[in-house]
């Protein structure tokens, strides 16, 4: 069955802010496979110009999972069988590394939904802001609902 | 760290491979939140169309950076970083799993000292990225 198009256009500020602890990021790291010194080690980090230990590139990925009850892929009204979606495309605009010790607040919107062959294609962009107003960066999320795309009619002969 | 005075179009990233084994997912389950059934069930991935469990594309993402952040030295030169997931990666229940490959190459030189990074990879003869490609700030 077709998602919910009534979705596009809806924003979905985070409940709470999102607080980057250098466990986390280390425990993130290491399930990457990449232990890079800038993601364990606050003096490495420091000696690279960061005031504490940086996030890799793709970290704020969490954000997606961390907010996904109240956001809205979870949202029943949506209509997405979660077991039918795959990842389609990603990007990050990051103007600054994360870090251990941001409190980041995101807001997470519903840029498009649209149909591709017989999958339907969900576009979110979550902006995510430090606690003093900083942007910080910009996710893209494109996630493919596989073979839900409402039947084309028949054209007229 | 590459400087950008030194660093031409056409500069090829030293190529890598890694792997990801059914573990690796468990712990990037972990790690990341998300649980996705698709990553850890086989029952369930094959009931529903995949050839197996796959991986998170957000794991082949994070991989496929790994020659880039590894290439600029700091990690936190990484500006931008954009993939298209062309194909899943499927992860077989044994201890090989899945091999990427990964390769990469300076596309263009910006202005600011910034460079274009077009990256590739593969598992076995597929590309498993598109349109893979990372902004990186050198000094």
């Amino acid at each position: 069955m077709p998602v919910n198009r009534d979705f596009i256009g809806r924003e979905y500020p985070a409940s709470a802010p999102y607080e980057v602890g250098r466990e986390h990021i280390r425990r993130f790291a290491e399930a990457i496979g990449d232990v890079n010194p800038a993601y364990l080690d606050a003096e490495a980090a420091r000696a690279l110009g960061h005031p504490d230990v940086i996030a890799p590139p793709t970290f704020l990925t969490v954000l997606n999972f961390r907010y996904a009850t109240e956001g809205p892929l979870s949202d029943p009204a949506l209509g997405l069988d979660y077991s039918m979606v795959v990842h389609g495309e990603q990007s990050f605009e990051l103007h600054r590394p994360v870090r251990a010790g941001d409190v980041l607040s995101s807001v997470q919107s519903v840029e498009d939904i649209k149909d591709a062959g017989r999958n339907e294609l969900i576009v979110t962009v979550t902006q995510v802001t430090a606690a003093d107003g900083e942007k910080v960066a910009t996710l893209r999320s494109t996630i493919v609902s596989r073979g839900t795309a409402a039947p084309r009619e028949p054209k007229e002969a | 760290m590459p400087r950008y005075d030194e660093v031409e179009v056409g500069t090829e990233l030293p190529a890598r491979t890694f792997t990801i084994t059914r573990a690796d997912l468990v712990r990037y389950c972990g790690a990341s939140g998300d649980f996705n059934v698709i990553h850890w069930n086989e029952r369930i991935a094959t009931a529903v169309g995949l050839p197996d469990v796959i991986s998170h594309g957000m794991m082949t993402m994070a991989q496929t950076g790994r020659a880039v952040t590894d290439w600029a030295g700091d990690p936190g030169a990484v500006r931008s970083y954009a993939v298209r997931f062309s194909r899943p990666v499927a992860v077989a229940d044994d201890d090989q799993g899945a091999t990427l490959t990964v390769s990469g190459t300076v596309e263009d030189k910006l202005d600011g000292g910034r460079v274009v990074l077009g990256l590739t990879a593969t598992v076995g003869d597929s590309k498993v990225l598109t349109a893979a490609k990372a902004v990186v700030q050198l000094s």
